[in-house]
């Protein structure tokens, strides 16, 4: 659905999503990564189980909430992206250990 | 104004869970009632409580209330039953037993000595409960941390989902028959010719009876029907986590898991008159003691606090009463509006339909307890 500017550019970062590898640039936001990777979900909601994914991208909307490195309930637009970082999309409710 | 839909069998003053537990119940069993509330601001301990149905360490020094409390208890899943019958709301009552966690062996014997007192009163309604060590607890508790020393536990304690209470008590009472009015504060009561004039600022209001269930509010209007209320707000402070998989199965006096996954942190007390605001040292002394308890619960990113008050008598206990003076005023009060909804809804409004609080039941509650001669 997304597609970069022709002219973007920035170093490669290796990240993994649900354990598969995905290209990102230096200076995406998680979100971002996971939008140009064409991830449509980062999450479900915790109540009914309804898909989501990254809204607002200004940190306010709370819809692209997704686990970075164990860490449940990140804001994937207020997180870079980093070598190695290890993403997960999250369904339902965080959990209280991660 | 003295149109007939203005005259009611009694009025309620005061929409909170006492009275709507109260109209609920006159309003099943026949009785045409008017709930005459405040607005949307209003301070609400129906809105700010903890949620819990619980039982163990009431009625230290009035063993009546720890049987009332006890039958409470007992008659909650019967409530829990109608109001879902009626509205379809679930209430998600879970009663498996609660506990109060202890963080030093300090904490554990001082709690071992007032369950103990409190069960070889005369007359107490006595009841299981049980003092746990630590491997115990982490048994049922799998998630305590190391500084947890051990607990009591009761099985009759539980918790509920109270704001969806709150609003299943006004849809079902409003379906059983009752006039549901906000907006309209009592200003003025007056008895009059066997009969009650509530003054309010969008017209009077016209009763048989008079129920006092106004919160703190009762200490101002029960003078004006012969009936003195001296309750006064305590404040007590909440903490509430973002939501997150079920990990606690029993509520704990201090913590506990609502049924949509939030974490609530709570149980501090406070004499803070009538102000309703949050406080950093409580609220963080609150997170503080909850994270040794649950040193996990440390990670979770907390989404709301508030403050509310609480509805306090001098010793604790509630008040139940009727006027001598003006006969049809009722008073009911009392800082467990949760806990003793059924009890309100099942016992206290068939005794006002009736005309009277027998004696042998609610004596004991009567604020007449507090007019004892001062000592010399």
């Amino acid at each position: 659905m997304f597609r970069r500017l022709p002219e973007a550019s920035g170093a490669s970062v290796h990240l993994t999503v649900d354990g598969n590898p995905v290209l990102a640039r230096a200076g995406d936001t998680v979100a971002a990564a996971l939008l140009a990777a064409g991830i449509e979900h980062c999450r479900t909601t915790p109540v009914t189980g309804a898909p989501r994914a990254p809204y607002c991208l200004m940190g306010v909307c709370f819809d692209c909430l997704v686990v970075v490195d164990g860490q449940g309930n990140r804001q994937g637009c207020l997180v870079q992206v980093a070598e190695g970082m290890r993403v997960e999309t999250q369904r339902g409710k965080r959990e209280i250990g991660r | 104004m003295s149109a007939p839909s203005q005259t009611y069998d009694v009025a309620v003053i005061g929409g909170g869970l006492v009275g709507a537990s109260i109209a609920y119940g006159l309003a099943k069993g026949g009785t045409r009632v008017a709930v005459l509330d405040e607005g949307d601001i209003a301070l609400r301990a129906s809105r700010g409580n903890f949620a819990l149905v619980w039982v163990q360490s009431k009625g230290m020094g009035m063993p009546e209330y720890a049987g009332w409390t006890v039958r409470g208890a007992g008659l909650w899943p019967q409530l829990a039953a109608m109001l879902k019958a009626d509205t379809g709301l679930d209430l998600c009552l879970e009663q498996p037993g609660g506990f109060h966690l202890a963080l030093s062996e300090a904490e554990l014997e001082k709690r071992k000595g007032l369950l103990q007192r409190l069960h070889n009163q005369p007359r107490m309604h006595s009841y299981d409960y049980e003092i746990m060590d630590h491997s115990r607890v982490k048994a049922m508790l799998p998630e305590i941390g190391p500084q947890v020393v051990g607990a009591s536990y009761c099985p009759l304690d539980g918790h509920v989902n109270s704001l969806r209470l709150f609003r299943a008590l006004h849809t079902a009472m409003e379906r059983a028959g009752v006039r549901y009015l906000p907006n309209h504060p009592a200003e003025q009561v007056a008895y009059e010719a066997g009969a009650f004039r509530v003054a309010t600022p969008r017209g009077e209001v016209r009763a048989g009876k008079v129920v006092l269930a106004a919160g703190n509010g009762n200490a101002r209007l029960g003078p004006m029907v012969g009936l003195d209320v001296p309750v006064r707000p305590q404040r007590g402070q909440v903490v509430v986590t973002e939501r997150t998989q079920p990990f606690l199965r029993y509520p704990v006096v201090t913590v506990r898991q609502t049924d949509e996954g939030t974490v609530m942190l709570g149980d501090s007390v406070e004499e803070a008159g009538p102000d309703p605001t949050v406080g950093l040292p409580i609220v963080s002394s609150i997170a503080d003691r909850a994270v040794r308890m649950f040193p996990r619960l440390g990670g979770l990113n907390v989404v709301r606090t508030w403050a509310a008050l609480r509805v306090m008598t001098k010793d604790g206990f509630p008040i139940y009463d009727q006027s001598v003076s003006c006969p049809g005023a009722f008073v009911a009060t009392c800082h467990s509006g949760v806990t003793l909804a059924a009890t309100h809804a099942f016992v206290v409004a068939p005794a006002i339909a009736a005309g009277r609080l027998p004696a042998e039941e609610f004596e004991v509650f009567s604020a007449r307890r507090f007019h004892v001669p001062a000592a010399a």
